[in-house]
């Protein structure tokens, strides 16, 4: 096996140099046809796509044009080309025409390209002698109405294709083996859930959070809709087992710095924030046997500095030395840079035992090397201050659903008495107001559905005609989306328990400034009728957003976002984990909003999809590398300071400078290519002549 | 919604322009395969060349473009800050304010070449630069290089 595979390395590499030799020559000046095109037989195959893309343009007369162009040995058409039999038109064609090329005219590469490369390949042909037209996607579907129009586009893209397919050459896909480890961004419910399956699978995992805990939204909620689970309980044993996992290497308050490399080998940076506390470990690598924060919270007693509590929304105080509640994982106490005064108290009653405060510590940079990543950033709050006309921040009265959770949550600031925070009191009567930022075309809030703001809501109403006897819940809505598994039976539920539903959305809210009681005014849409309403408090379930941090860390994936700054998925149906980026994958609510039960899906989808590269042990990278034709080299070096890879370099050869690619770093952007002034450098697959040959065969009519 | 409409038709014998566009494949290639899926309507004069970024537009490809006739270039990619390759989309705008000052001193109108930024979820927007670019290039008229090079 081994020696087999040695002789096809070096078969390989023999075509490469075979083919670098003969590309120099090959890049003629502008307007020369290789020779070699010349004796290219294309075969043309234009796909119906059922009525998607013959119901708007003439299959025949496609057809009866692609015969005619220079190069076409073969044409057919077929009702579905991605079909089995579809791809058997092909295979028979390229046999017994001798094809030297394929050129299907269907729908968008990005979606069918590696299927007919298949194809192309069972016919017998390097897979990268096939040239997609795209006829549907950016034509049959965008000129429906404009049958003529869409025909003479359709001709022009087949011929732009057989133009460049008539050029295509060999190419041999990279295989490189893939590091056995992943990482994963945020260790929410979603991230913790993908590094338990990960390491559960035998791969090591690096999860990184941001915060001081894993945990993430769902640590900060009371009970869970529609089971009434408590939150708590159903997460904590998930936060120990990760905290436990052999498998798992927790890196909590850390970020992540900068990403490097590709599928199967990311260099990546993670910056340690400074804790200013040692973890038992790292006080043993200083020496201090037996040492560092065993979480006993002695210093957080003596701390005297006093701030305001993000974790319970500002309603608690903290100090400046804390842990976010009393179920943190890991157990590590954490210094607020910003608030701590320095003052050494904390150092002092820690002990010459433990010895684990460091106060100037400093943030630490640790490289690690993955296979895979996951995306597990999660969402924020909406600023719902923003919609002014609800007084959030104004009146004290009013709060978002979150403060809501808090409140009435036993380990919350309250300890789980429902009060107003104006006097400490329990409201009578609270208004919930749905879709608050949401579905908002005001341009203030955001156009899309929040998902799980509805059924948090009915489960809040329910929480209190549960635990306070004569609170009666309004709950002001626009639509109820109770759309998962038993939520409709839920929302009957809520509406027999005796929850007071009005369709319409509070245009305004207005303060008591001696009662600090809150007039709600509304339409009820139902009655056709304005409507006032005097509430003790208001909920405000606010729009969720992407968190803070998702745009700089999937800039360092190289992810895209769609228009509301959600993570991109690479195909919303088919691949909903993956993104555009080969090797780093989406769990949970950083794709969009989504409720825990979706979040967990998405996160065992992703989990599953980034195994995959690290059990097959390698990945195959496409080659579209930039390679450097010697003779045209003039050693200027300009290309080199233009990679943003560092693949290029100049070197000696034949007593002259050269550049040389790295083909490993090189990710084929062609940024080189573009600027080369003297044409020197070939990319693979998007090469100048084959270009320039696509630009003439639309313009020139296909002869040049 | 807007970009669903049907697109007026010409008048017969009314100009048609010949619109190249040089797509990168990650954001605006994705973007106009999103319009398609949501069948956002646009006048068909523009011939989409793909590539993998717009740092790989040669001006050499403009300039061939020009001379055999094209009326129009449209070089579209990702968002700055958003490009798949880190910056090749900056590289791109910087090489397109160079060749938009050699169309001006060869005597062809420099808004016949436009670069834009489309992302992948920017569908709709994708019809309206097209719709937009093809009505900046039908004001424009016939490019004048195509009466020279006879």
């Amino acid at each position: 096996m081994a020696e087999r595979k040695t002789k096809k390395e070096t078969a390989s590499k023999k075509e490469t140099t075979a083919t670098a030799t003969k590309q120099a020559p090959a890049k003629l000046a502008i307007g020369e046809q290789p020779a070699k095109a010349k004796e290219a037989r294309i075969g043309v195959f234009i796909c119906h796509c059922g009525t998607n893309i013959a119901g708007s343009m003439d299959i025949n007369a496609v057809q009866d044009y692609a015969k005619t162009i220079p190069n076409v040995a073969y044409v057919d058409n077929y009702k579905y080309m991605c079909s089995m039999p579809g791809q058997a038109v092909i295979d028979k064609a390229i046999h017994e025409n001798k094809l030297t090329g394929v050129v299907v005219a269907a729908c968008s590469p990005r979606l069918h390209e590696p299927t007919f490369r298949t194809a192309t390949k069972e016919g017998g042909l390097n897979p990268f002698k096939f040239e997609m037209a795209n006829i549907r996607e950016q034509n049959s579907w965008v000129h429906m109405h404009d049958q003529e129009g869409a025909t003479d586009k359709a001709k022009d893209a087949v011929r732009i294709a057989v133009a460049k397919a008539s050029l295509l050459e060999d190419l041999f896909p990279k295989s490189v083996p893939v590091e056995r480890a992943a990482m994963v961004v945020g260790a929410g419910v979603a991230g913790m859930q993908a590094a338990l399956d990960l390491a559960n699978a035998g791969i090591k995992t690096y999860l990184i959070e941001k915060t001081p805990t894993i945990g993430g939204r769902m640590s900060q909620l009371d009970k869970t809709f529609p089971t009434l689970d408590c939150s708590q309980c159903i997460l904590t044993p998930k936060m120990v087992d990760v905290g436990r996992s052999e498998n798992i290497e927790l890196m909590t308050y850390c970020d992540v710095e900068s990403v490097e490399g590709y599928i199967g080998n990311f260099d990546v940076t993670i910056r340690k924030k400074a804790r200013g506390v040692l973890t038992p470990k790292e006080a043993e690598a200083k020496g201090f046997v037996g040492g560092g924060c065993n979480g006993c919270g002695d210093c957080e007693t003596a701390c005297p500095v006093i701030q305001p509590n993000t974790f319970e929304e500002g309603m608690k105080p903290r100090k400046a030395i804390y842990i976010q509640h009393p179920q943190v994982v890991p157990l590590i106490y954490t210094i607020d840079k910003e608030s701590c005064i320095k003052c050494g108290i904390c150092v002092t009653v820690c002990g010459t035992e433990k010895r684990a405060i460091d106060l100037d510590q400093e943030d630490e940079f640790v490289k690690v090397k993955v296979g895979t990543a996951i995306l597990a950033t999660g969402y924020d709050i909406f600023p719902i201050e923003n919609k002014t006309e609800w007084g959030y921040k104004r009146y004290e009265n009013v709060i978002t659903s979150l403060e809501f959770e808090r409140l009435i949550c036993a380990s919350g600031p309250t300890g789980g008495h429902m009060v107003r925070p104006s006097d400490g009191v329990a409201p009578k009567k609270v208004a919930f107001l749905l879709c608050a930022g949401s579905r908002d075309n005001t341009g203030i809030g955001k156009p899309y559905c929040s998902r799980f703001c509805c059924m948090y809501s009915l489960k809040h109403a329910h929480q209190l005609i549960e635990k306070m006897p004569g609170c009666q819940p309004y709950i002001f809505y626009m639509d109820i989306r109770s759309f998962g598994k038993m939520y409709e039976e839920f929302y009957y539920r809520i509406q027999d328990e005796g929850a007071k539903f009005i369709r319409g959305r509070v245009s305004n809210i207005l303060e008591d400034p001696v009662s600090k009681n809150l007039m709600v005014f509304a339409d009820d849409t139902l009655l056709d009728r304005p409507m006032k309403l005097e509430v003790d408090l208001v909920v405000l379930a606010a729009a969720v957003q992407p968190a803070a941090d998702t745009n700089r860390t999937r800039k360092l994936f190289g992810v895209s976002c769609s228009m509301d700054g959600w993570l991109l998925e690479a195909h919303p149906k088919l691949n909903p984990c993956g993104t555009t980026t080969a090797g780093v994958f989406l769990a949970g609510a950083c794709q969009g909003p989504k409720d825990i039960p979706d979040t967990v899906a998405s996160a065992e989808g992703a989990a599953s999809a980034a195994s995959i590269p690290i059990h097959t042990g390698h990945v195959e990278l496409e080659p579209y590398f930039a390679q450097c034709i010697d003779e045209k080299c003039a050693g200027c070096g300009m290309c080199v300071n233009l990679c943003p890879y560092s693949a290029l370099a100049l070197i000696e050869k034949d007593g002259r400078k050269v550049m040389q690619v790295t083909e490993a770093k090189c990710k084929g952007c062609g940024t080189c290519g573009g600027f080369c002034p003297g044409g020197a450098i070939w990319m693979n697959h998007f090469a100048t002549p084959q270009i320039i040959a696509q630009i003439d065969a639309f313009l020139l009519g296909g002869e040049q | 919604m807007a970009g669903h409409e049907a697109i007026p038709k010409r008048e017969e014998g009314a100009f048609k322009p010949k619109i190249v566009g040089i797509l990168c494949n990650w954001c605006s290639y994705a973007g106009a395969d999103l319009a398609g899926g949501g069948r956002i309507q646009y006048p068909p004069d523009v011939r989409i060349v793909r590539v993998m970024c717009t740092g790989r537009v040669d001006p050499l490809f403009i300039m061939k473009a020009f001379t055999d006739g094209a009326d129009g270039v449209l070089i579209s990619g990702c968002h700055f800050g958003d490009c798949h390759y880190l910056e090749g989309n900056y590289k791109a705008a910087k090489r397109l304010f160079l060749v938009k000052n050699l169309l001006k001193n060869i005597g062809l109108e420099d808004k016949r070449l436009r670069m834009t930024f489309v992302s992948a979820s920017e569908g709709a927007k994708w019809g309206k630069v097209i719709t937009d670019v093809v009505k900046t290039v039908e004001e424009l008229g016939p490019s004048p290089l195509t009466e020279l090079m006879k």
